[in-house]
Parts: C-alpha cells; structure tokens; sequence
C-alpha cells in the first residue's frame, strides 16, 4: 500500500509520520504516536468516543484518514489542560460526576469544547443536541449536561 | 485542581459527596483502559472465525492455507480447548470441537502481526458443516422432540444449587411451592391472568471486550482484560487448562462500561488458547463493535407466564408464574438468573400462595448472560404491570395497593425468608408524592395524551453462598495508604467508596489513601466478582476489618511508647492521640519505622499492614421441590419508581417529563454516587424499554450496529429525574450500607408501561414500547372502540 509524508501539530507538538493510505486519524493516534486518551468504540462514527478537535472542529477520528490532516491542527482529551491547568469543562467534570467508567469521556469533553467554542452561552438544550453524537452507556447525560452548563457559566 | 483537594477536607467522609478519586485520571485522558496498554513490537493480533449457523455439526476444519499467509503465525481449533469451561455449568468449549451453538460461536483462530492479516487468514479457513435444526424460541425449546442442543448435559460439571435436566434442553429448573394456591384462587374476588415477553438486549459497554494474553516460556499466563471479574477468571480459566491458579496472573485496568457483560469469561479465553501457540508473544483480542453485538453476552429474553389473585379489600392472596428464559447456547450465569427470578418471583410483596416454575433453556441464540439487575429488570416487566392490571379491576389507587401488600421488615418472603427491616412503603410515598401522585396535569398539546404510572423492585445479591471479599491496607513513609482490594471500578464508584472507608477507619484524611490500581491477581487481594451489588456492602466490611486491624496495631505501638492503655487512644486526622494524657505523635513518626521503647531499651512496631476478609456465614440453602429454606439471601435492595410522561398519539413517541426514584440504599456512603447511580438507571432502564431490542432473525442478528440498534443519547432522558435516598440500616453492612448499582436499571421498564397505560388505557406487554408499537395499540384500541 502506498505511504504518504504528513506533518501536523497535536496538542502544540509538532510531529511527521509516513502513514498508509488506509490508515485512520484514530489508528495512527493510538496506535503509531501511543496518544491513546481518545478511545475506539464503534470504528464507523456512530458512537463519538474518538472525537478529536481538527482545526478546532469535532471529528470522529475513526472517519478521517491519518492523510487528511497533513497541515493541520489536532487537538485531544491530553491538549485540554493548558500549563498544568486544567479546563473549565474538566473540572466542571470533576465536581459534577460527569464521569462514571470514563471511556466516553475524553470523545464528550471534546465536543463540549467545540460547543463552548462556537457558542460561550449554549441552553440546555444546545447542549443536548451537541451531544448527540456522543454514546454514553453510564451517566443517563444529566451531569454531563449540568458540568457543561457549570463550565460554560465560569466562563469557559 | 484546588477544587479538588478542597473537597477532599472532612472530618469523617462517610455520608459526604466527596469527588471522585478516578475523575481526575479520567477527564485528563491519563485513565488506562486494557486497549490502551502499550506492548511493543512483539504484540500479535487474534481473530476469531465464527460459525454462521445457529446450530451445527463441525464436520471438518482446515487452517493450512490461513497458516500459509505471509504474517500469519499461528491458528488454533477446537483441538486446542483442553476442558470445559463455565461458571456454575461447565457446559462449552473455548474454542468448538464437535458442534457449534450460536452465530458467532467461535470455531478456530488465527494469530497474526496485524489485525488486517488476522481477518484475512480468519476468511482463507475451511469449515465444513453439518446444519442442524435450531432451537430459536425456548417454548420451543422445552417441548419434547425439540432439537438437542447439549446431548452431554448430564456429564457436565456442575454447581450443587443448579439443577440441569439432562435429556432436555433445561439447564436448570427452579420452582416454588408454598400454601395452596389452586386452593386460593376460589377465594379470590378477583384474578388477573397475563403473559409478558422481554426481547434479548445488548449491554453495549462504549468500550468493547478487549483481551490481551501471554504465556511465557515456562507456560505460565498473563492475561490483561477488561474485565469485572478477574479473579473468577483466574480461577475457570485455571479450571479449564487445568492449570494452577498461581501460574495465571490476571491484570485488569479500568474497565469501559461492563453492566454484567465483562463478568465470567467470554473473549478473554479465546486470547489465552491463541496465546499457548505464540509464546513470548502478547495476543490482542479485541471484539469490532459489530461483534459485540454477534458475540458479547446478551441479557437473556424472557417468555413470563403470570397469574395473580386478591380479595376485594386489595388483599393478594396468590400468585402463578411460569418463566422461561431464553438463556442462548451456553449459560455462564443464566442457570443461575433462572434460580434468582425463581426466588424472587413474587416481586417484593407478601403473598400466602405462591406457584412459580422458572426454566432457564438453551437454544441456538447469542449466549445469555447478567445484565444490570440479574434477572430482575425482566421480571419486574410483566410483576409490576399485572399488579397494576389487579389494582384496575379492584377499583384501587395503585399506590394504595401497593401500600397495602407491600413487604415490610419481619414479614414472610415467598422462600420463607423473615425481611429484615426495609424502606421500601418510604419510597413509594416519597417517589409518588415527588410526581404529584394523584394530581391530574394536563397534556402540553390535544394530541397528546399525559399519565402517571409507578413500579416498585427488589433484588439480592445473587452469588454463592460463600463469596468473599478480601483487603488490606500497608501504609507508607508519610503515612499515606495504599489499599489493596480485588473489586473492580467500573464506573459505578467503588474506588471511592472504598476510600472513604478505608480513611473514616483507620482516621486519616481522604486524600491520604490510594488504591492499589490496576487490580492485579497476582498482588490484589482475593475478590469474588464485581457483580451483583455487593462492593460497598461485602468489600466495603473486608476494608473495615483490614483498616481497623491496622488500627489496633498502631494504638498498641504507641501506647507502649507512651506506657498508657490502647483504649484511651484513638487516631484523628492522621495522629494518634490519647485521651487521658492529651499526647498526640503524627502517624507517619511511626508506621513504618515504629517507635523506641523507653530507657534506650530498643525499638517496638514496624511497617504497619492490616486486612480484613468477609464472607456471609448464614446462607442457607432452598429445598429443591418448594424454593422454601431459613435464608437464601444476604439482603434485598428495594425501592420505588414513578414516572409522569406524555405520549404523542399522533406518532407514538413517549417524552418522559419526571422519573421519581427511591431506593433504600441502608446508607449513603457518598449520597451524590448513589443518585448518580439512580440517574444513570433511570435512562439504561429507559433505554431498553423504549429503544433497544436485539432483532434475532433464524438466530442471527439483525441489528448489529448503533444505527439499527439504537441507545439512549442526550436528547433522549427525561426531562427530570427525582432522586431520592431513603436509610434503613443494613446490620451487617458497613456503616449499614446496601449496594443500589442494579437496582434503578429494575423497575423502569414497568413504571413507563403503567404510566403509558395510565395515559392511553393501553398496554403494552412486550418490550420494546417503540413509537411504532405505541401507535399501532392506539390505534387498535380506536378500531374496538
């Protein structure tokens, strides 16, 4: 199979790898560069636990070819914190049990990101139909909403 | 993270929301599940082939030209299984050798150095089958005549309390036999007879079963599995290679979301058998989302045969009830499901006659096994409906009813058991009245139609009557703890709870304890399974003894040093002080290092290490032709829930506005776990009684993805959820605790089906209640009308 030379940053670091055509973002996350807070849950971009920023938009990773990002900007459940601070949405987590077995989490924190990103002040609501694409099986979503709403009034 | 540490400042943590210990670690992405282990060049891929027939004769296997695929190292068959394995009935193979069961049955492997090449040499393996007749309905199944699909089922190992019938397709048979009840029904004013059915559903963990093993060269194993039961992993696999448990070192990380299906043995033996073929070589066996759905165990479908009798005062007097699980190919824990909806066939009320025959049978569908509730979610479908359906013809408020036939601390059970003392009349007032019970509330639109509806539940531990639990806790150079336990976090909080214990006993803060994590067999204490409910409850008394044990090592040490009596000291805040002498030492002068005598006379203590075990010593066992005996149980968890919704008579679609839940959970370790338990109940409840349904077409599976078998998502839960906390003391749990993991999951289903009928004056006796299913029963009751 043919190879391809891509460069791009994830999480600030710059970094170049020779990646097979067929190769996904998520494989070669995990499994070339060991970045493994972003989880496998479905592999056909059902399930959203493998959300990553791509130039500060959500993607399932497992739906974008490693090629794709040549150039670009990635960001993971690892680049949330910033200097040793953690982001408002992580510790809204934290003091909302917005976490249970976790594996969700990082795919959930990512796209709230993206949510608060594009809209600092979502309504519940907006915060729902966000989360669509993000399966959790543990939390029944309450306090995930609640730690959304909590971050985003902090101003995060 | 101040607002971490913050939190974690009190002077006792039992009874307080503190944080959760694993958050940190799992909202920064640093939290290790089993597929995130990294093992180097050396790791090999295994994949499975897999039967594509419900039900066959394995006639030949020929791996040779798998084996001849540039990267494939190696392939095993049913040649490979050495014994049979299974929890409570040893009743398959790891690998097939004579006949497949299922689709999805795993028939040969192949271990590669990709995953690509795996699937490739999976497809170049030649099976030859003999198609047999299917048994895909287990009224079926239970007729004479019916295909047989375990001939050898009276050779098989099996536990003293399970009761195969070999010559059939019953792998166990429980029954009930208490007063009279054809006697009864003649005194009845009224008798409400029905039948109810529950589809098979899937668990769906986000993440999906993950193995990774190795047999090093002097053949001893190491396996890496997500897993809820490492420990009985150990031990069957151990059973089934016939090898010694101390040569099988289970390692299990976090564990992605299990709900029963990680517990027992599934994919995890298929990843060792690969490995003996490999060795050196770490084998990754990881399920695709689509086989999870094939291959995962599923929660078994119930055919629930119900019949119930009251006089008109509202007065139960007798109750008939015939199940028939659909327990798949193989049984892990149904034989055992069977035995606990058996026993607790009556659903938490008190009634003098009770018939119940409950059948767990085999046929050629995915493997059965516990789902969140063991049984009871299943169960209470069809008992709290028909309970509903007596309260309608009697003319009386459902709360009432329930009121009046409640169980209530000192009352007979249906095996004879006394209850001891529960809450269960507290939460259904208390969940009732969080939904205005009684208060009628308008629709939001004409179209559509609101009603109000409740369930009530119980459920016991449903485990050997000798399952124990073990701990220790050692403590370090600046007095932190390490404590060992062998309970697995599964997202249901345990690591914190056993924190909060492991500090309020030994008198230090929160944030002093760690938990020796990943639990590992060859360093963790011994723990029977993460299952059942019962970590706060049996592994939270194993970690008070351990930290009181370390405790009274630490009083004796010091009282020596200070020549006072043990008694007039305690350990406060992580120091040791003395009541009488008002002398206070830090705990970390002294637990590892000890303390000189007095006069230069040498030195007294010594690295301090304390454990503890428990295990339950009064379970008794039921006669075999009443279900009657002393005390089968441990306890029963019990509570209450109520449901207000509005069902869109134009499409079906049911919105929950409020679910009201009350358990009786003894004691609330950590009250905001426990109503994190209770929400996340309240939607996994929801979900499959309104969603989720595993479509079995000729045993296969319809639906194998999350765009045709579809979860709850965000826009899905209720527009509020109650949850409410009520605390009757367990006497012999820690602190009086009780577990509630399961228990929210057990009487959503029904609540929602009551509050459906409540609004439309349908019912619906089959879940799923899809939109379409709703429509079309509104629409039959308009063609009657």
């Amino acid at each position: 199979m043919a190879t391809h030379k891509i460069s791009f940053n994830v999480n600030g670091i710059r970094e170049t790898a020779e990646v097979p055509s067929n190769m996904t973002l998520l494989t070669l996350l995990r499994e070339r560069l060991a970045i493994t807070g972003t989880k496998r849950g479905c592999d056909t971009g059902e399930c959203g636990a493998c959300t990553v920023l791509m130039n500060a938009e959500p993607v399932n990773s497992c739906l974008v070819l490693a090629v794709e990002i040549d150039g670009t900007d990635i960001v993971t459940v690892e680049g949330l914190a910033q200097d040793g601070q953690l982001d408002p949405l992580q510790e809204a987590f934290i003091q909302h049990t917005g976490v249970q077995c976790g594996f969700c989490t990082p795919g959930i924190l990512i796209a709230a990101r993206a949510l608060l990103d594009r809209n600092s002040k979502p309504s519940r609501r907006e915060i729902k139909d966000a989360l669509r694409g993000n399966l959790c099986r543990c939390t029944g979503y309450t306090r995930i909403i609640d730690a959304i709403q909590e971050a985003a009034e902090v101003g995060g | 993270m101040d607002a971490v540490s913050k939190s974690h400042v009190f002077p006792s943590p039992i009874g307080e929301s503190v944080t959760r210990v694993d958050a940190l670690e799992k909202v920064t992405g640093e939290a290790k599940f089993t597929d995130d282990l990294q093992f180097g060049a050396g790791l090999l891929y295994g994949q499975v082939v897999r039967s594509p027939h419900p039900h066959a004769i394995i006639k030949r296997v020929d791996v040779s030209r798998a084996l001849a695929l540039p990267g494939v190292r190696a392939a095993v068959t049913g040649e490979d299984s050495d014994d049979h394995i299974g929890l409570y009935l040893k009743d398959r193979y790891i690998f097939c050798r004579d006949r497949v069961r299922f689709v999805g049955d795993p028939v040969a492997g192949v271990i590669a150095v990709s995953e690509s090449i795996a699937d490739e040499a999976c497809r170049l393996v030649e099976v030859e089958y003999e198609v047999l007749e299917p048994v895909l309905d287990p009224l079926q199944g239970v007729q004479e005549g019916a295909p047989l699909l375990h001939p050898d089922l009276g050779e098989y190992v099996v536990a003293d309390f399970i009761d195969p019938k070999p010559g059939t397709n019953i792998a166990n048979h429980f029954k009930v036999r208490k007063g009279d009840v054809e006697a009864a029904w003649s005194k009845c004013d009224v008798i409400v007879e029905c039948d109810f059915r529950v589809p098979h559903v899937q668990h769906v963990p986000l993440e999906t079963h993950v193995a990774v093993a190795r047999v090093d060269q002097t053949g001893k194993i190491i396996l890496w599995s997500s897993s809820q039961s490492p420990f009985a992993q150990r031990n069957l696999i151990a059973e089934a290679l016939n090898m010694s448990q101390s040569d099988i070192r289970v390692i299990a990380p976090y564990v992605g979301g299990g709900f029963g299906s990680k517990a027992g043995v599934s994919v995890e033996g298929t990843a060792v058998v690969m490995a003996r073929k490999v060795p050196g070589h770490p084998v990754k066996m990881r399920l695709t989302r689509e086989e999870e759905f094939y291959c995962a165990f599923v929660r078994q479908g119930l055919i629930a045969r119900t019949k119930v009798g009251a006089k008109s005062d509202g007065e139960i007097l007798a109750m008939k009830t015939e199940y028939y699980w659909d327990a798949g190919a193989y049984t892990e824990y149904g034989v055992n499901i069977t035995r606990a909806s058996g026993y607790s066939s009556t659903g938490p009320y008190r009634i003098p006659n009770v018939h119940a025959d409950s059948y767990c049978v085999y046929t050629n569908h995915p493997v059965g096994g516990p789902m969140r509730g063991f049984g009871m979610p299943e169960i209470h479908w069809g008992i709290e409906q028909i309970m509903d359906m007596v309260a309608d013809e009697l003319g009386m408020d459902k709360v009432a009813f329930r009121l009046k036939n409640c169980l209530r601390g000192g009352d007979k059970n249906v095996t004879g058991m006394t209850m001891h003392p529960i809450g269960l009349a507290e939460c259904i007032e208390k969940a009732s009245k969080a939904i205005n019970w009684g208060e009628k509330a308008p629709a939001s639109a004409p179209h559509k139609r609101r009603g109000k509806g409740l369930a009530i539940m119980w459920k016991a531990p449903a485990m050997p009557p000798n399952a124990g639990s073990s701990a220790w806790v050692r403590f370090n150079e600046d007095a932190t703890v390490s404590l060992g336990i062998g309970g697995q976090e599964i997202g249901q909080g345990s690591f914190t709870v056993a924190t909060q214990m492991a500090a309020a006993t030994l008198g230090v803060p929160l944030d002093w304890i760690h938990i020796s994590a990943p639990v590992d067999t060859k360093y963790s204490p011994y723990e029977w399974q993460t299952v059942a409910s019962r970590l706060t409850w049996s592994m939270g008394n194993a970690i008070v003894q351990a930290a009181e044990d370390a405790r009274r090592q630490i009083l004796d040490i010091v009282a020596a040093y200070w020549d006072e009596d043990p008694n007039d000291l305690d350990v406060k805040d992580g120091q040791v002080i003395s009541f009488k002498s008002e002398n206070a030492i830090p705990l970390k002068d002294m637990v590892v290092y000890g303390l000189p005598l007095p006069d230069d006379q040498g030195w007294h203590g010594g690295p301090i290490i304390g454990h503890g075990n428990f295990m339950p010593t009064y379970i008794t066992s039921l006669d075999n032709e009443t279900g009657q005996g002393q005390r089968a149980v441990v306890h029963y968890t019990t509570g209450c829930q109520a449901v207000d919704l509005e069902v869109d008579t134009e499409t079906g679609q049911i919105h929950l506005l409020r679910v009201a839940s009350a358990f009786d959970v003894g004691k609330a370790i950590n009250p905001d776990q426990v109503r994190a338990q209770m929400e996340g109940g309240v939607v996994q409840g929801a979900s499959t009684a309104i969603l989720e349904c595993l479509q079995l077409k000729d045993g296969v599976p319809q639906n194998p993805s999350f765009t045709d078998y579809r979860i709850a998502t965000s826009v899905d839960i209720p527009d509020e959820i109650i949850p409410i906390i009520v605390e009757v003391p367990q006497d012999d749990g820690p602190w009086g605790a009780r577990g509630v993991g399961e228990h929210p999951m057990v009487p959503t289903a029904p609540a929602i089906a009551n509050a459906v009928a409540a609004a439309l004056g349908v019912r619906i006796l089959e879940m799923p209640m899809t939109p379409e299913k709703v429509f079309l029963a509104i629409q039959e009751k308009l063609g009657e009308a």
